[in-house]
């Protein structure tokens, strides 16, 4: 059995999932509005000579169909940011309020971590928080390419996080005294088996083995269980990954709901979306 | 404990560590690291060398962390800070003529008002591919705020070094790139 035949009990239309797992993925670019408006990045596009067309869910996500996006003057100025449509759903599902203080639990490479910071408007608090010392120096020079003051980067595992750096005076305590202030929101986008990636990087699914999704599992349980502790009540978490595997997406959501005081809640999103699975035929053997 | 987070009594306090971030002194009176700039002398000098208003950076907070690497970083958070990233990098000022970061510039750059050289698009493209050229400028000598129009706007584009008749491009190796 292959890997995406795994999931075809969960589908409608097996069909239709292999075909999509098969088409190449655009180029796309998200405007960075810490530096510009949409308006203007379209006019810079356009005045060099590359056509743009904004997705129908998000007018600053712009899909590129004849460039690749990086070498260009809105570029380089700061203005764009190469970045696929679906790794700007998380974010914008989060919400952001300026003045509100955010952790970015797995931040590395920053493409969501200065989307954070562009709905906050460059005003409030952004954790990041990465455990690969290589990646952060990517996240680093994209926060600085993009002009995002407001974020800072820790380099410790997600599931360990610590408050303390970041508390004041003012803050109401953590949950523990030797913590500082807890979050608004967190968005957990946490590492996994990238199954969902097949459009860009076809080997994924050749390197795919059942023990590597339940040893990334655990890991997902533990960041997610961390951020639901650092944030505040009535705050809002956001748990998102890039693959299939029920094991590491609503098997995760249940045992957070188990473990943690937190509840499920409603979102809106301009996408066709489906609830998680509550059963699955699991298939052994 | 000193105004600026540290402690005046400690050895540890009064040099600059290269592994955290320590917020500048307002002003000299608060100052116990020797030599490090004070926030006063940062938007000073923002003000005086490319005329942006003190009153743009008054959410922001300075940091040093690496003797004279500046970071400016909005909002605050209790100083020192042992952690890997805060903020931009915005200036380097060991040296007597401070540099600002094209990061910086190209952040805030729109509030200056002067040592602004204006680039046309085949002298921006060469300046952004890191080549020096010789051009007129009647201004000061030294680090200048290069713009070029995009959009239908003069948009800051990075830091050049102005000397003998000649504009030196001071955009990072990582950052250059061949543009038409």
């Amino acid at each position: 059995m292959t890997v995406l035949e795994r999931y075809e009990p969960l589908v409608d239309d097996p069909d239709a999932f292999r075909a999509a797992c098969e088409r190449p993925l655009p180029a796309v670019v998200r405007v960075n509005t810490i530096k510009t408006t949409v308006d203007r990045a379209r006019e810079a596009l356009a005045e060099v000579g590359i056509a743009s067309e904004q997705t129908d869910w998000h007018p600053g996500m712009l899909r590129l169909p004849e460039a690749q996006p990086g070498a260009n003057w809105p570029y380089v100025h700061g203005w764009l940011h190469g970045q696929e449509e679906v790794s700007a759903v998380p974010a914008e599902v989060l919400d952001p309020q300026p003045g509100e203080r955010v952790w970015d639990a797995c931040a590395a490479p920053g493409s969501k971590t200065t989307q954070l910071a562009a709905l906050l408007d460059d005003e409030g608090l952004v954790v990041a928080t990465d455990n690969n010392m290589g990646r952060v120096s990517a996240l680093r020079s994209n926060t600085e390419r993009l002009g995002a003051t407001s974020v800072a980067v820790t380099v410790e595992d997600a599931r360990n996080h610590s408050l303390k750096p970041f508390a004041t005076a003012d803050d109401e305590p953590g949950p523990t005294t030797a913590d500082g202030a807890l979050y608004d929101r967190a968005l957990v986008d946490v590492p996994c088996s990238c199954e969902g990636t097949v459009r860009k990087n076809p080997d994924v699914l050749d390197e795919w083995e059942f023990a590597q999704v339940e040893g990334v599992a655990g890991v997902q349980k533990g960041i997610l269980r961390r951020a639901v502790q650092a944030t505040r009540a009535g705050g809002t978490v956001v748990y998102s990954t890039c693959t299939f595997a029920p094991e590491e997406n609503e098997a995760v959501l249940d045992y957070a709901l188990e473990e943690e005081a937190c509840e499920l809640v409603e979102f809106d999103l301009p996408l066709e979306s489906s609830p998680g699975i509550t059963e699955w035929l699991e298939v052994t053997g | 404990m000193a105004p600026d987070g540290t402690d005046r009594g400690s050895g540890a306090a009064r040099k600059n560590h290269s592994d955290r971030f320590d917020r500048l002194p307002a002003t000299t009176d608060e100052r116990v690291v020797a030599r490090r700039p004070t926030r006063e002398a940062v938007l000073s000098w923002w003000d005086e060398r490319f005329g942006i208003d003190p009153a743009i950076f008054e959410p922001y907070s300075f940091w040093e962390r690496g003797g004279g690497k500046i970071w400016l970083f909005y909002g605050d958070v209790p100083s020192p800070v042992d952690i890997d990233g805060l903020g931009m990098l915005a200036l380097r000022a060991r040296q007597e003529h401070w540099k600002p970061t094209l990061e910086a510039v190209q952040r805030f750059g729109d509030h200056a008002t002067r040592n602004c050289i204006h680039l046309s698009r085949p002298e921006a493209a060469r300046f952004f591919a890191g080549e020096d050229q010789e051009l007129d400028w009647d201004g000061d000598w030294g680090y200048l705020i290069v713009t070029h129009e995009l959009a239908g706007k003069r948009e800051p584009l990075g830091v050049g070094l102005y000397v003998h008749g000649e504009l030196r491009s001071m955009v990072p190796k990582g950052r250059r790139r061949e543009l038409g």
